[in-house]
């Protein structure tokens, strides 16, 4: 069992934990992933870790209310345990393995939206602790949807928040403000963009008018996190490759999206159903 | 004379109702008939059934004691050789092993040694003896809690090791809980408590441990005290075709369709994960793997089709699931070959295209190899296809693992005893082999066992 730590909701609906769970924040890295399962009856959830304390034998997740699964999740209190939190899983961030003469090389822009921004957290952490120039772009639709903008600061160079109805800082998307940036005179060598499937599309393609690599992180469905069932299947380059284990996170250039949008909403219908049926048994309801 | 006696028929369920529900097929003998069937063993001087047997159970010996009326007797000798009788007895491919050689099924029927086995496990379910040699506090790390495993672990923790299960779902069973239905193999009366029993023994099982991913097998080698590894981690990935269309919405592996309705129980309206069947399903392969998929989406109230590229003779599952799956109203599409899968505007599948094939000239395997014919594509109409075509050794040990030899087919390179080409660290079942059987896997992980008491006891 797997006992929360603290909890707090960022906002209404996007809830922070700190959870116990010691051997994987001894292996945790920046880029990778876990899967939490509430109780016997729930769903094996892949969320992204936003922080991790391997003195503390903690990771932290951010979980946004999407449907019942993670309905559940956020109904969970402090004290109370998860029956399964496993991980890490997927690959480390390309940045995990160069070494420092690649790194001295770079210039690193983030980009995150919505709830994308809990991970990119540990990524522009790491690259802040390795000296590595690293600015962070955080987009929302609108100021009650931000997240992480505090935390954020203490760990890039430059921030930038915009929101698309400007409730907070710049009024924009992600795209609009990269491009802003950009004319401003700041220059990248390499974009992350972590975020909902249709915004890491567009962000790709603004990045590759101002030619920017930009790597994406895929947020596909999966079952066992492994490699075992292949619902995680993703057109990369033509090729097909399975995000639980060669990913999350690929070449954005080469990621077929509207491909994998379509097979992110593959169980829709049977989720839309069970939603309306779902009532939450687990009884912490807040 | 004894072998006139007819083989005893095996209570089921009815097969138009049983399509319809999750309950087990087969009832198994009762006490009669189970004491009938025994007496139409002929006690062969040379039991061919014995060598046939994977695991060599002494078969004539157990099924004397059946006739007897001495369950618990049969029990302990079945024990001798086998750790999980009540699941081999459901699973094991007996038509190619112990039945397939019994002198009676020359002539007329084999003795039903598998339902026998299965009536002897089942009424013993929970008695298994749990004594154990004193503890001599030597760590033992076994990855993977299937059937190579769990027979390594028991065999072990009964010559007093401290053993420690590693396993990377949620749930102990590995195939046994993820891959086969609850229908051919039923979860909470019969596998969880073959799994207690090796509880029993001492075995503690950590589950939510990827080896590879959570800790490395240097780590616990180095950093935690164990002095042997066992690496049982199976064939867990699925193998696609590499047809067009295989990313449409709609196309599954096996191992998904079947993780979410087993592991995930997403047949039970109380558990939260989805599965989709939808109203027609086509699964492509001829394993027992296939024949899960298909029973399984037949249950979930599809029409469902399988679709093989050679004929009945050749179709690798055991017989008895071929025939259920017939009996409930599967149609066969043999000597078919997918060879492109047809989406619609919203990239949902609508068809597959398959070719006609011919058997050709035997391969390698003995097997006819099936040849397609020009110009005979055609499509069925299909909402789901499921691809059933094996699957292969996971790579996460093995990259990780300093001085672990793998296989151009990615399987660890392992001896005869499941020593690999690292010292103190062994290997058996479909880890070692590609996918196999049960029973295979279980023989595996117990010479396994072996090799490593040999091992910690010269070190």
């Amino acid at each position: 069992m797997f006992e929360i730590l603290t909890k707090e909701m960022l906002t209404p609906i996007i809830c922070r934990m700190k959870v116990s769970a010691p051997r994987l924040a001894a292996a945790a890295q920046p880029g990778q992933f876990l899967i939490v399962r509430a109780d016997e009856k729930g769903e094996r959830i892949p969320l992204t870790i936003s922080d991790f304390d391997r003195q503390e034998g903690t990771v932290t997740i951010v979980t946004q209310k999407i449907g019942a699964s993670t309905t559940d999740i956020i109904a969970y209190e402090a004290g109370e345990c998860f029956a399964d939190v496993v991980g890490p899983l997927g690959q480390p961030s390309e940045f995990v393995k160069m070494n420092p003469e690649e790194l001295a090389a770079q210039r690193y822009i983030l980009i995150a939206g919505g709830l994308g921004t809990a991970p990119v957290y540990p990524q522009a952490k790491w690259l802040k602790e390795h000296g590595v120039p690293v600015d962070v772009i955080i987009g929302a639709k609108t100021k009650d949807l931000l997240i992480y903008v505090d935390e954020m600061k203490d760990v890039c160079d430059n921030l930038f928040v915009c929101t698309d109805d400007g409730s907070y800082g710049f009024k924009g998307m992600g795209t609009n403000m990269l491009e802003h940036v950009v004319s401003e005179g700041h220059s990248y060598t390499q974009a992350v963009i972590i975020g909902p499937m249709i915004m890491m599309k567009f962000t790709t393609l603004t990045c590759k008018k101002l030619g920017i690599p930009a790597v994406v992180s895929l947020n596909t469905l999966m079952v066992d996190g492994t490699g075992m069932c292949g619902a995680c299947r993703v057109s990369v380059g033509g090729k097909t490759r399975f995000a639980c284990v060669e990913g999350p996170e690929f070449d954005g250039y080469e990621v077929d999206f509207d491909e994998a949008m379509r097979r992110q909403g593959q169980y829709r219908a049977e989720e839309a159903a069970a939603n309306e049926t779902h009532v939450c048994k687990i009884g912490r309801g807040k | 004379m004894a072998n006139r006696i007819p083989r005893v028929a095996v209570r089921e369920q009815e097969p138009a109702v049983r399509a319809k529900n999750f309950e087990e097929v087969c009832y198994g003998y009762n006490r009669e008939e189970a004491m009938l069937e025994a007496s139409r063993c002929l006690h062969c001087k040379n039991p061919r059934c014995v060598t046939a047997c994977p695991v060599n159970i002494q078969i004539p010996e157990f099924i004397a004691k059946v006739c007897e009326g001495d369950v618990e007797g049969a029990a302990s000798i079945i024990a001798k050789d086998s750790s999980l009788p009540a699941v081999c007895g459901r699973v094991c491919p007996q038509e190619t092993q112990c039945e397939g050689s019994c002198v009676l099924g020359v002539k007329g029927e084999p003795v039903a040694i598998g339902k026998l086995e299965r009536f002897v496990a089942d009424e013993t379910l929970g008695h298994a003896s749990t004594e154990c040699a004193p503890a001599n506090g030597i760590k033992v790390a076994i990855v993977g809690s299937g059937p190579a495993g769990l027979a390594c672990a028991s065999d072990l923790a009964k010559w007093g090791y401290d053993v420690t299960i590693f396993e990377a779902l949620h749930k102990a069973g590995g195939v046994l809980e993820y891959g086969i239905p609850e229908f051919r193999l039923p979860k909470d009366k019969v596998l969880k408590i073959e799994i207690e029993e090796v509880r029993r023994l001492g075995v503690k099982i950590e589950t939510d441990v990827i080896i590879g991913k959570t800790v490395t097998i240097d780590s616990l080698m180095d950093e935690e005290g164990f002095k042997a590894v066992f690496i049982g981690s199976g064939a867990g990935l699925p193998k696609f075709m590499g047809i067009p269309g295989e990313n449409l919405c709609g196309v599954f592996s096996a191992n998904e369709f079947l993780t979410r309705n087993n592991l995930m129980k997403a047949w039970r309206e109380d558990y939260l994960t989805p599965i989709h069947a939808g109203k027609k399903v086509c699964v492509v392969g001829g394993g027992n793997v296939a024949m899960d998929a298909a029973r399984t989406a037949l249950r979930l109230g599809a029409d469902v089709h399988i679709v093989y590229r050679r004929t009945e003779a050749e179709l690798p599952a055991r017989r008895e699931e071929v025939h259920h799956a017939m009996e409930e109203g599967i149609i066969f599409d043999m000597l078919t070959n997918p060879v492109e899968i047809l989406g619609d505007e919203k990239g949902w599948v609508k068809a597959l295209k398959c070719i006609r094939m011919e058997l050709g000239e035997p391969d390698e395997s003995g097997r006819r190899s099936p040849v397609p014919i020009p110009g005979s594509e055609f499509e069925i109409d299909t909402e789901t296809v499921i691809m059933a075509l094996g699957t292969s050794p996971n790579p996460m040990i093995s990259s990780t693992t300093k001085g672990l030899e793998i296989t151009r087919r990615g399987c660890l390179v392992a001896d005869e005893n499941g020593a690999t080409t690292r010292p103190g660290v062994f290997a058996g079942g479909d880890a070692v082999t590609g996918a196999a059987t049960v029973i295979l896997a279980m023989g595996a992980g117990r010479t396994a066992a072996r090799a490593i008491d040999e091992y910690l006891k010269n070190l």
